[in-house]
């Protein structure tokens, strides 16, 4: 259905696939979908429950995007999210358990409930943050990719957003910044169609809200079908070798689309009827297990992986429901970098 | 030791950190091949090349973010933007990212850098381009806050800013660029957080920043020359961390407490001040605390109504005289 792509699959004679990727990588991808599905399914069953507090904002439906990115990076390259993050923070490896934990305000979270749903941050997993603040992080991994250009490091910075976001100043000031000083970091526009309750195409005078723009920076139009991990697999891998090669940023519009509401129990009112249901019949993560089946692999594989990805979804949620509040002491810690918070003597 | 202008100071200081640490970069708008709008980095990019010195595109979110991320990763970038009032554009980093990144982190992330930008009136340049709103900083926990009042201070605060772990503002004041004072020879490097006692007193503390130091200074000279009256002269220099126990001994002495701010009333520096001493000192005081404060007005352009405005020496001189009932 989402026709337009501009990197399929090469594909040998008949077959419409190539393993170009190989099996290990392409088992990899799947386990990670299904991660992402069932930890953000397991955050929304557990909002609902009023375990989870806050906000929460979920990427079911848009795993392929984080899979696909995350696969194609390498230790050291960084990642800057949205507040809809939890799926580019586990697909980094960070575990269900702290995602959760933090989503659920509790000791063993990412950040000990210090920052919530719409900030995670792991540096050691190269998870550089998740900024609330719609655009405010291009600038910022403009300012990342700056420092590896500066210092020779290979590393790119890789800055996801939605569709929405490419209507904030920001975005237009980073993009230009970026192409000018030719730096290593990658934008990947989610295109799910809505910024939050409004349709994209309303707030738009242009078909496609970042590859139409892409030529306003000297950048090449990708368009993608970000349901399908193989071909975001690919886009992303020959945008980070530009980017290692010193030729640049680039933009990449994934299409895309949310499963569930905007936030928190959205019932997403505002869709036509029978939208979800025909992209349900594009879920990457359906694609992806017969894309499997298609290159041969078992059903015992698959499942095994099922299965694993679904007990440690499992254990994450009882270790956070078990796990103690944050304690007080450290409503005050880390406020600057003496640790405190002292603004005089 | 050498006499070199304020202007000067701010080539020198950043000159100094660039030379002692290759971490640090300066972009901003023409500030390299130009040498900056106010001429106060002329010879930077000569010096250091356009590798560390960079002209940015008018883009002050983009200027702001990247020396976030530049600073998250490694460096210690110093941005410049170029008229204080701008920081209204890109204001996003100065409240919501920089000071938060730390904390919502719960420590992971950092975020050394520096942010200077000229601020405050006396160019008649109207009410976009002369305010005073080092309040606009002051009042977000996360960041530490500057405005030097001399060549020395520029030099010795630059230093400290630039090798602070935290994200500092740093506001020169246009209307001293071109004010000059002694500079030793050789490293020079102060502490933020700390004020400093400019001239010993007894009947009456003066708290006054950046250009209100100036003209706290000659108020006091002519409080003793014309009336005999003693003040105590006190720069603040960092509104955070802001150094309270100078500022509290010293009303403990004189027991009379006067702010000078260029800002407008509400809300200025100069409230948090009087509120602690109010809170912490009440019982040393023999008279109320007064604020000495521009209007609560955008700034108007004609040089004769910027001129009444802002605190003069004449206006700080009569309201201490009268309050003191000398
Ligand atoms: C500067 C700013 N304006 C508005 C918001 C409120 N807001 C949060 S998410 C959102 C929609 C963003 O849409 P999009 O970029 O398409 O991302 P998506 O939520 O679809 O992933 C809005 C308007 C915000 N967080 N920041
Ligand atoms: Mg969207």
């Amino acid at each position: 259905m989402v026709a337009t792509a501009n990197d399929r699959a090469p594909g040998p004679a008949g077959s419409g696939l190539n393993d170009d990727i190989g099996e290990d990588k392409r088992l990899a991808l799947y386990r990670s979908q299904v991660r992402l599905r069932d930890s953000e399914q397991r955050a929304f069953d557990l909002f609902l429950q009023n375990l989870v507090k806050g906000t929460s904002h979920l990427s079911l439906g848009q795993e392929a995007i984080a899979a696909g990115f995350a696969e194609a990076m390498v230790k050291g390259d960084l990642s800057f999210c949205t507040y809809r993050g939890h799926a580019h923070t586990l697909a980094r490896g960070v575990p269900v358990e702290k995602v959760l934990g933090e989503l659920m305000q509790k000791d063993n979270g990412l950040m000990r409930g210090k920052g919530g749903s719409m900030h995670l941050t792991s540096e050691e997993h190269g998870v550089m943050g998740s900024y609330a603040i719609i655009g405010a992080h291009l600038p910022i991994a403009c300012g990342a990719a700056w420092r590896a250009q500066y210092r020779g490091d290979k590393d790119v910075s890789v800055c996801f957003f939605g569709d929405g976001t490419t209507n904030i100043g920001a975005f237009h000031e980073a993009l230009n910044f970026a192409a000018v000083w030719k730096l290593p970091v990658v934008f990947v526009c989610e295109n799910n169609l809505y910024m939050e309750y409004t349709p994209i195409k309303d707030v738009i005078p242009i078909p496609q809200p970042a590859a139409d723009r892409a030529s306003a920076y000297g950048l090449e139009r990708i368009l993608i079908d970000g349901n399908d991990a193989d071909i975001v697999y690919r886009t992303a891998q020959k945008a980070f070798a530009r980017a290692r090669a010193g030729e640049g940023p680039s933009l990449i519009e994934c299409l895309t689309y949310r499963h569930s509401g905007h936030s928190r129990a959205d019932p997403a009112k505002y869709r036509p009827e029978g939208e979800l249901e025909e992209w349900k019949k594009h879920d990457p993560v359906k694609l992806y297990r017969e894309r499997l089946k298609q290159f041969g692999v078992k059903e015992d594989v698959i499942a095994e992986i099922d299965a694993s990805v679904r007990k440690e979804v499992d254990d994450a949620t009882e270790a956070c429901k078990a796990a103690p509040s944050p304690p007080l002491d450290i409503i005050t810690t880390d406020v600057y970098a003496d640790g405190g918070w002292a603004w005089r003597n | 030791m050498a006499e070199i202008s304020y202007r000067d100071a701010v080539t020198r200081g950043i000159a100094q950190e660039m030379t002692r640490d290759p971490d640090v970069v300066f972009l901003g708008e023409d500030v390299a091949k130009p040498g900056g709008c106010f001429k106060a980095t002329v010879g930077l990019y000569e010096q250091f090349g356009g590798v560390r010195v960079r002209d940015t595109p008018i883009s002050e979110q983009a200027i702001l973010g990247a020396a976030m991320g530049a600073a998250m990763t490694g460096l210690k970038p110093i941005a410049e933007i170029m008229f204080s009032d701008f920081i209204a554009v890109c204001f996003d980093y100065i409240a919501n990212e920089f000071p938060k990144a730390r904390y919502m982190s719960n420590g992971q992330t950092k975020c050394p850098l520096v942010v200077r930008t000229a601020n405050g009136a006396g160019s008649r340049f109207g009410a976009q381009h002369s305010q005073s709103v080092e309040n606009w900083c002051m009042m977000i926990p996360g960041l530490k806050v500057v405005a030097p009042s001399s060549p020395i201070d520029v030099i010795g605060l630059m230093a400290a800013a630039v090798r602070d772990p935290d994200p500092v503002i740093f506001f020169e004041h246009k209307s001293l660029y071109n004010s000059k004072g002694d500079v030793p020879d050789g490293e020079i490097l102060d502490t933020l957080g700390t004020a400093k006692i400019l001239r010993a007193g007894k009947d009456c503390t003066i708290v006054a920043l950046a250009l209100m130091v100036p003209r706290a200074l000659e108020a006091a000279e002519r409080l003793r020359i014309d009336h005999g009256i003693d003040c105590e002269v006190i720069d603040v220099r960092s509104l955070v961390p802001l150094d309270t126990k100078t500022i509290l001994a010293s009303v403990a002495k004189t027991h009379r407490l006067f702010t000078v701010e260029e800002n407008p009333r509400l809300c200025g520096w100069g409230a948090e001040i009087v509120s602690i001493v109010a809170d912490e000192a009440f019982y040393d005081l023999d008279g109320p605390p007064v604020r000495i404060t521009t209007p609560h007005i955008p700034l108007p352009a004609a040089d004769i109504m910027e001129d009444v405005v802002l605190p003069t020496p004449q206006r700080i001189m009569e309201t201490i005289k009268r309050s003191l009932g000398a």
